[in-house]
């Protein structure tokens, strides 16, 4: 009889069985329709394993999975050493050819401020939540996930899946809203070189970046710090070897824990509740938004120059890479398949990337307790 | 009068669509470069002969590298 009570079947209550079958979809989306598998896998899978009763498996001090998520997560290890991956994976050149373009990796963060005010004014969000759930409109996952571990931890796992989810839409999301911007002849600009960048140049400019961000968002610190020393250990070309690792064996492992670890942190309590459907829509509308804030602020630009932005890199200035920068590049080929703006793309895509962990920064100097 | 065919953008050769001596017309594709996981294909400026190949599959290619000279 003891045996009996021991075993976790008894204590199946409904809400488990929908949070497996929320895993099982997950996984079922992983290997079926290849959806972000690296991340979707074993999110799906910890969400299974982690509401299995009995088995306790996020049991404070003593569960393996609580002790990934504390050690990993809590404690801001996972995300900012992703962000080293990141930083090793990084080519700064088409940013640094035209430095204007990162305006446009600032514009697109435009989603994650008006989601942030949608949900606190008119939905009774707290501050601290719906700064976790504007940033999903940066569409970068590891900047998410840092920022609710620190400021919604109970919105964690659903905020990394509604960030994931959205980064493999990208593809179907942004091209409805970049057509509706802008004009035939607007997506037929070919865009001009901009300057050459030195090697030095790309040496010198992480550390500087580092320095200075950090010096004006310290809250962004952890982030910047690793995004910019992988991307010294890529430019340096000393330390292949380092290099190397960051971008793959590490960022695997890392990959696993980081997986797993959100995924656990998901339980009937609070991934069924009714806020949920409304956090999936604000976090489309942030993304949105930030696609329609990159293109717009490109136009803007437009009027001042001679030298003319296509507007549809401007989609790219969410942080999603370098999906959001492919999108602009089939976009563009639709109507002119000469023009070649996937590089071109690319800077407002890294910008974005730093503009996202920046945003963090900002929410976390301003609201953690 | 001979036309040189560039890349427009750093990348690896996924693929030579042509061969030496194929006849081409203006926009045929050429050359397939792969730059982030995306194949971009690059189009014949103008119409003519392949007269010579400067790249093979495989080879890693920057920004304005001479691909092949069409005649």
């Amino acid at each position: 009889m003891e045996f009996l009570h021991s075993m976790g079947i008894l204590a199946i209550t409904p809400s488990t069985i929908i949070m497996w079958s929320i895993g099982l979809v997950l996984i079922y989306l992983a290997i079926n329709k290849q959806f972000e598998p690296l991340l979707l896998l074993p999110i799906g899978f910890g969400i299974v394993v982690a509401n299995l009763p009995g088995a306790n498996l996020m049991q404070e001090d003593t569960g393996l999975l609580w002790l990934f998520y504390h050690f990993g997560i809590e404690w801001e290890i996972i995300p900012p050493l992703i962000f080293l991956g990141l930083g090793a994976m990084t080519d700064f050149g088409p940013m640094l050819r035209q430095p204007r373009l990162i305006f446009l990796g600032a514009g697109a963060q435009l989603g994650v401020y008006v989601t942030f005010f949608i949900a606190h004014s008119f939905m009774g969000f707290s501050l601290a939540e719906s700064a976790t759930i504007g940033i999903i409109g940066g569409a970068d996952g590891p900047t998410t996930i840092f920022l609710a571990s620190k400021l919604a931890p109970q919105l964690l796992g659903l905020v990394a899946v509604a960030a994931y989810s959205y980064m493999a839409l990208v593809p179907i999301i942004q091209p409805p809203i970049m057509r509706l911007l802008t004009t035939d002849r607007e997506r037929r600009i070919r865009m001009h070189k901009g300057r050459t960048v030195t090697q030095r140049e790309k040496i010198i400019f992480p550390v500087v970046t580092a320095i200075t961000l950090i010096l004006l968002v310290p809250a962004a610190a952890p982030l910047i710090a690793m995004f910019m020393l992988g991307n010294l250990f890529k430019e340096s070309g000393v330390v292949n070897r380092l290099s190397e690792t960051a971008q793959n064996e590490l960022m695997n492992i890392l990959t696993i824990f980081l997986g797993v670890s959100v995924g656990s942190t998901m339980n009937g309590d609070n991934f069924l509740r009714k806020e949920v459907i409304y956090i999936f829509i604000l976090g489309l509308v942030a993304f949105m938004v930030s696609t329609a804030g990159g293109i717009l602020l490109a136009k803007l630009m437009n009027l001042f120059t001679h030298d003319k932005i296509n507007p549809l890199i401007g989609a790219a200035g969410v942080s999603a890479v370098p999906m959001s920068a492919r999108v602009v590049q089939k976009e563009a080929a639709r109507v002119d398949k000469k023009n070649y703006l996937l590089m071109f793309a690319m800077g407002p895509n890294i910008a974005g990337v730093i503009g996202t962990a920046i945003a963090a920064g900002i929410f976390l100097t301003l609201l953690q307790k | 009068m001979s036309e040189e065919v560039r890349a427009p953008l750093a990348g690896n050769i996924w693929e030579v669509t042509v061969a030496v001596g194929d006849k081409v017309e203006e926009d045929d594709e050429l050359v397939i470069i792969e730059a982030l996981k995306m194949e971009n294909p690059v189009y014949a400026p103008c119409g003519g002969v392949v007269k010579e190949i400067k790249v093979k599959k495989g080879d890693q290619v920057q920004e304005d590298a001479i691909l092949m000279i069409l005649e």
